[in-house]
């Protein structure tokens, strides 16, 4: 038998999709799913090292006061655990480099990008990208397509092809630093998910398909393993087929498409411990 | 000096702000003459930070490199024609600035002085040749909102001359030596006691204010005053909390007056409290009549209403008004309510998980081209706030938006209506206890958890019982932050399940005083300590402490044991929490600062002594006979012209700013359809990701129908909660029902000489309710009464049509089975349910063809409509329906054109094979507003099933779903056919609210 495999998901101060994503995980095939907040890491009652897979959901930490996630990323970077007097951050890059998964979805693919997780060219934890306020000036909430790069060394996405998925945000444009990060994250297949027009399959601008005027169409990206992985739309929102905006009208298969991420991010665990 | 970071976008990237604000100043100003906008946020640091650390914040926390620059003490853009720069009046709740302080303070790693603090602002760059005259009216009309925002306007030329580093931080000065308390000599005459209380805002009337005078002069207080140390007279601390525990908006006294009613011809009926007599003997009725069904688990005793939802979990449901605050502060005002509601089900019983929200508002035509009176705002400021407000309030809080509407008449420019409800899950069984019950004992400590207390919402309570008038406080207005409130939502989940607590309540209109005051009458009294309170700053009196309505608190009462666990997870979670004092059995609340006794108070007094209201009402039937003429009908353009009305057009841009699916349980969303843009008629959600069984929320509401009758307006407000949740599947035998009453003064005045008429109005609404509650099963389990929706400033007075908003809940069995009114496949059968009656008086047609017609929509046979939805259910339990619409505003014609729409479908309908009565024209048929109707859309192999259910019930096949883009009806007389393209119909629905 095999050992558990265990995930954390991270939560509090702000959060508000845990609970869908610890449900997510479990489809996923997650033999263990906490819910832990970061209160109990900064307090040292808990921490990242007995998991294999960390998930930073959605929502708006500290109310995205100072722009999205920025302020959670300054706690993270700067806080010292009290049990232990030893700083915080690095429980996260131990994290990485021991070869374990991270997912940001929404609020966590921003606080990934604003802590300089992803993409992390070069391997350097520094900001290279952003995710800024959307074109429209507008919090939206709506299902959009998207296609995956089959040469992408994600992990999370093997096997899929399009997937249909909603955004909820008001800051999901992806901006790059310059040309040469866009050049780079698009040499080295780091863009996982592109917003396509439907009818042509294609990568498009065009508003709404393309809901917040990201550069490239992006809508995720992972760093040069494929481990860390961040994406704006919500896998975890579209779990049963009646999330579907049209299901009871459409043929929709029962599972949503959204589990299907998780359960690759076990089996790359599974089969690489 | 403070000193002032500014970031801003980096030149070479889209400032999506200053577009947003270009584009609103054109469409809303109609200025044309700006060719760019630009802004920076502004950071005030109000403390000693040395040079280096300030770079370091720029850089850091206060900046996003990528896409954006900095400047420290120096502006941000110096090229700019004008400069307006907007921040936060001293005392009003600065949610950013409140999270920057907190960065500042982890990123640094030091500590502060307590007077260390961080303020935000906003500079906004205007470029193009603009007058003095039209950035004064952008800065007020469209940045900010003096009442709590300041604004100062520069030139180029004059930004050059100042030195803004030299502004000093919006902090509250604290310049009074007030003492402790006040007395207050009621010894005086009628005039002076009604002037104690217009003076001190505290909206008690004269007999209110003599039994104060009474009590206090009676032999028995006087002694018990004397021997206790108190002085003879009031203290204005306690004056304060019987103004707060008796305000109507506490205390609901015109719900629990006397009233006589008087109709033409028939004998005066005496009715001894409308809440009595009509609210709780519903719900009485109904519960006896469930027998061992009866699912009602608290009702009206508990900040929400409680239900059974299934053998572990019981839903929570409370909807509030916030009309007052959000008539001043659109956007403030409206995110309080939403927060403010939000913590009614949390402090219900012992906490509950809040699963969604649900919104209705009530505004003037934002086209509104008349005069706007002083003091209010133009109506589309209003919806644009609000929907801000709400949009922040909901989305941060991570509690869905499911469902909602916006309704619209120019009445409503008085004062708008912000309806805010939310439903919470609780488990049955919180360690062994029910987890809808509480009870504060004696000794348990009162620990107040979440946000500090400031002067923000000083008398709410006393001035939402008031019509708007031009003293209306600006201290009334609160600003709520959804992640404070999130924090300590989050905490107090944890506390619960480990039995932290015997009691928690909220902290809303009224304070502490409304939250103790409740709470101490389980055990008879209180003892309080204000000085332990803690404070946004300095300079509040114990009276200010006591009422502060700042918000994001909740008080729990902790067993003594349990404090420091309590305490200690409160640090560990990051949230505030203060001991403040204990419950106690000695029958008074006993208010102190420090060692001094600001208030001892008699409870038994406090909540029993309030004199009763004795009112007339006076019905009179004002539109009697009244037959509207009608010229004939074009049903093609009055069709399409329906569809751009605001009571139907799409309400889409609203809908997609509200997060409507985040907790994943979404199965019926506010939008649906092929093109996901059809109006669903009510929500379904799934609490529980690992089970099928859902909850339907719907809401109910026809103000217009009160110009006629609101014993009419009320049955059809709950018929169409009631049709709209039986539309999507849910179980008609597990609703539950809540009553939102917003009225205009129906108590007779001077000023008001229509308060008889308007009693009248409320008495009939009352009526019906019962008469149709009781006829459908449905539980009236919490409501809300907001009875002073007027509008009196100098001679302009506006009152709001009586408006009843009906809310619902029930159970959908098993989602798999719910239900969307978009049609769905070519050929299947479409049937209308239910009779349709000439009822055009008031309907959308009637007041856009501007014909006067009193045959108001009625609900005449309301058994037999119940027994239709009963019917309908076990239907749609069979699998029998694909869609399913009900009729309401703009009737038939509009409903079925929706359904083609939404669908991406045809329609071919007969009139003629409509169920009617009495109708002789086709605009009374496709137009008329009949409640207990629904179309369905079912496929023709079940069609003999449906009919053999209904065989005993009004149910008609009426027509057939088809491709392509035509909708035809064939009128009653066969010709003439009218045809309609759904794709023009669609585009004319779509065209009127695009903001």
């Amino acid at each position: 038998m095999s050992r558990d495999i265990a995930a954390i998901v991270l939560a509090g101060n702000g959060t508000n999709c845990e609970m869908e994503t610890a449900h997510a995980c479990r489809l996923g095939g997650f033999d263990t799913v906490d819910i832990i907040t970061v209160w109990e890491l900064v307090s040292g009652d808990a921490s990242l090292d007995p998991y294999d897979f960390l998930c930073l959901p959605g929502g708006f930490l500290d109310g995205d006061d100072l722009g999205s996630a920025k302020a959670q990323a300054n706690r993270l970077l700067h806080t010292v655990v009290k049990k232990t007097g030893a700083p915080l951050f690095p429980q996260f890059t131990s994290f990485i480099q021991n070869g374990k998964l991270i997912l940001g979805i929404c609020n966590g693919f921003q606080l990934m990008v604003k802590l300089g997780l992803l993409p992390a060219l070069s391997g350097a934890f520094t900001q290279q990208v952003t995710l800024t306020n959307n074109d429209s000036g507008r919090f939206e909430d709506r299902w959009v397509w998207l296609k995956a790069n089959p040469s992408s060394p994600c992990v999370f996405t093997k096997g899929i092809g399009t997937i249909y998925l909603p955004v909820r945000h008001g800051e999901g444009k992806f901006v790059a630093r310059d040309s040469e990060v866009l050049d780079t994250l698009r040499k080295q297949n780091q863009i996982v998910f592109s917003y396509i027009d439907p009818e042509t399959q294609a990568p498009t601008m065009k508003y709404p398909e393309n809901p917040n005027g990201s550069q490239l169409s992006i809508a995720g990206v992972c760093d040069a393993t494929g481990r860390l992985f961040g994406l704006m739309p919500h896998p975890e929102a579209y779990s049963h087929g009646t999330n579907h905006p049209r299901w009871s009208r459409e043929d929709v298969p029962e599972e949503g498409m959204g589990p299907q991420l998780f359960r690759n991010a076990r089996e790359y665990i599974a089969k690489n411990s | 000096m403070p000193e002032r970071i500014y970031v801003g976008a980096k030149s070479q990237v889209r400032d999506a702000l200053g577009e947003k604000i270009r584009a609103k100043i054109i469409q809303d100003l109609e200025i044309g003459t700006i060719n760019s906008v630009r802004t920076a946020a502004v950071y005030i640091l109000n403390g000693s930070v040395y040079p280096a650390d300030i770079v370091a914040l720029a850089e850091g926390p206060l900046s996003d490199p990528i896409v954006q620059d900095y400047t420290i003490n120096k502006t941000f853009c110096d090229s700019f024609d004008w400069m307006v720069e907007v921040g936060f009046l001293p005392g009003v709740t600065d949610n950013a600035g409140r999270t920057a302080k907190e960065a500042v303070i982890i990123a640094l790693g030091r500590t502060f002085p307590e007077s260390f603090s961080v303020h935000t602002g906003t500079q906004y760059f205007f470029f193009g040749n603009i007058s003095r005259k039209s950035i004064e009216r952008i800065a007020v009309e469209i940045l900010a909102n003096t009442l709590i925002q300041s604004i100062k306007i520069y030139s180029r030329d004059e930004w050059l001359r100042v030195h803004a580093k030299d502004f000093p931080a919006p902090v509250v000065i604290d310049t009074h030596t007030a003492p402790l308390f006040s007395e207050v000599n009621l010894h005086v005459s009628d005039d002076a006691l009604l002037a104690i209380s217009k003076n001190g805002m505290l909206a008690l009337s004269l007999d209110e204010m003599k039994c104060i005078k009474d009590h206090f002069t009676s032999p028995a207080t006087i002694s018990e005053r004397k021997a206790n140390g108190m002085p003879a007279n009031i203290t204005n601390v306690e004056l304060e909390v019987l103004a707060q525990t008796w305000s109507e908006h506490c205390k609901h006294k015109i719900f629990n007056a006397d009233i006589v009613y008087l109709e033409n011809g028939k004998e005066p009926r005496h009715i001894k409290s409308l809440f009595k007599s009509y609210i709780q003997k519903t719900t009485a009725l109904v519960r006896e009549a469930k027998g061992s069904g009866d699912f009602c688990l608290s009702v009206f005793k508990d900040n929400a209403g409680v239900v059974r939802f299934n053998d572990t979990a019981a839903i929570v449901f409370k909807v509030e008004t916030h009309n007052s605050p959000s008539a001043l502060d659109p956007y403030g005002g409206a995110l309080t309510g939403i927060v403010g509601v939000n913590r009614d089900p949390f402090g219900t019983g012992l906490g509950c998980r809040l699963i969604a929200n649900t919104d209705v508002f009530c505004f003037a035509s934002p086209f509104y081209a008349g005069k706007v009176p002083p003091r209010i705002f133009h109506p589309k400021r209003v919806l644009e706030g609000v929907r801000e407000g709400v949009e922040h309030g909901g989305n941060k809080s991570g509690i869905p938006t499911v469902n909602g509407t916006i309704v619209f008449d120019d009445r409503f420019l008085g004062k708008p209506l912000v309806y805010c409800g939310t439903l919470g899950l609780m488990p049955l069984d919180v360690g062994g206890r029910k987890g809808w019950e509480k009870k504060a004992l004696p000794g348990d400590h009162i620990i107040m958890v979440g946000g500090r207390i400031g002067k923000d919402g000083i008398h709410g309570a006393t001035f939402s019982s008031e019509p708007l008038h031009e003293g209306s406080p600006a201290t009334a207005v609160q600003i709520g932050d959804p992640i404070t409130q999130k924090r300590m939502t989050d905490f107090l989940l944890v506390a619960r399940d480990r039995g932290l607590y015997n009691s928690i309540t909220d902290n809303g209109a009224g304070g502490l005083s409304s939250s103790i005051g409740e709470m101490a009458s389980d055990t008879g009294g209180a003892i309080v300590h204000l000085e332990k309170a803690p404070l946004k700053y300095h300079g509040l009196e114990p009276w200010e402490i006591y009422v502060s309505e700042a918000q994001e608190r909740m008080n729990a009462a902790v067993p003594e044991n349990k404090v420091p666990a309590f305490l200690a997870l409160a640090q560990e979670w990051n949230v505030e929490a203060t001991d403040l004092g204990e419950f106690t059995g000695t029958g008074f609340l006993d208010i102190r600062y420090g060692d001094t006794v600001v208030a001892r108070l008699n409870m038994d007094f406090m909540h029993n002594g309030l004199p009763e209201m004795s009112l007339v009402a006076k019905w009179e039937d004002r539109g009697a006979g009244t037959k509207g003429t009608y010229a004939p009908a074009d049903v093609k353009a009055d069709t399409l012209a329906l569809l751009r009305r605001l009571n139907i057009c799409s309400k889409e841009y609203v809908v997609r700013q509200y997060d409507h699916e985040v907790q994943g349980g979404s199965v019926v969303k506010p939008l649906c359809g092929a093109k996901n843009d059809g109006p669903s008629d009510a929500a379904v959600i799934r609490p529980i990701l690992e089970s099928f069984q859902g909850i339907a929320v719907s809401n109910g509401i026809v103000p217009r129908y009160s110009d006629i009758d609101t014993y009419a307006m009320t049955a059809c407000a709950v018929d169409e909660a009631v049709r709209n949740a039986c539309c999507v599947g849910a179980d008609p035998a597990t609703m539950a029902g809540l009553d939102n009453f917003c009225w205009c003064d129906p108590v007779q005045s001077a000023g008001n000489p229509d308060g008889e008429y308007k009693l009248a109005q409320l008495v009939r609404a009352n009526m019906a309710l019962l008469d149709i509650c009781v006829a459908y099963g449905i539980p009236l389990i919490s409501g809300k009464d907001s009875m002073k929706n007027d509008y009196r400033i100098g001679d302009v007075a506006i009152a709001i049509p009586p408006t009843l908003l009906f809310s619902l809940v029930a159970t959908v069995p098993d989602v798999r089975k719910a239900v969307t009114m978009d049609f769905k496949e070519n050929g299947n059968v479409i049937y209308l349910m239910g009779t349709t009656f000439p009822d055009l008086g008031a309907s959308e047609y009637a007041l856009m063809k501007g014909v006067r017609d009193a045959s108001v929509p009625t609900l005449r046979n309301p058994k037999r409509t119940f027994d239709c939805y009963t019917t309908l259910f076990s239907a749609v339990s069979e699998g029998l329906v694909r869609a399913c619409h009900d009729c309401s505003d703009g009737g038939l014609a509009v409903a079925l054109t929706e359904m083609c729409f939404a669908g991406d479908m045809g329609a071919q309908v007969e009139c003629q094979a409509i169920e009617h009565s009495g109708c002789a024209s086709d605009i009374e048929i496709l137009f008329s507003e009949s409640p207990g109707r629904i179309l369905l859309e079912v496929e023709p192999q079940k069609a003999r099933r449906l009919e053999t259910l209904f065989s005993r019930l009004p149910l008609r096949r009426i027509g057939a779903v088809v491709k392509g883009d035509t909708i035809q009806f064939k009128g009653l007389r066969q010709a003439p056919v009218v045809t309609l393209s759904r794709i023009d119909a669609k585009a004319a629905w779509k065209s009127t609210l695009q903001f």
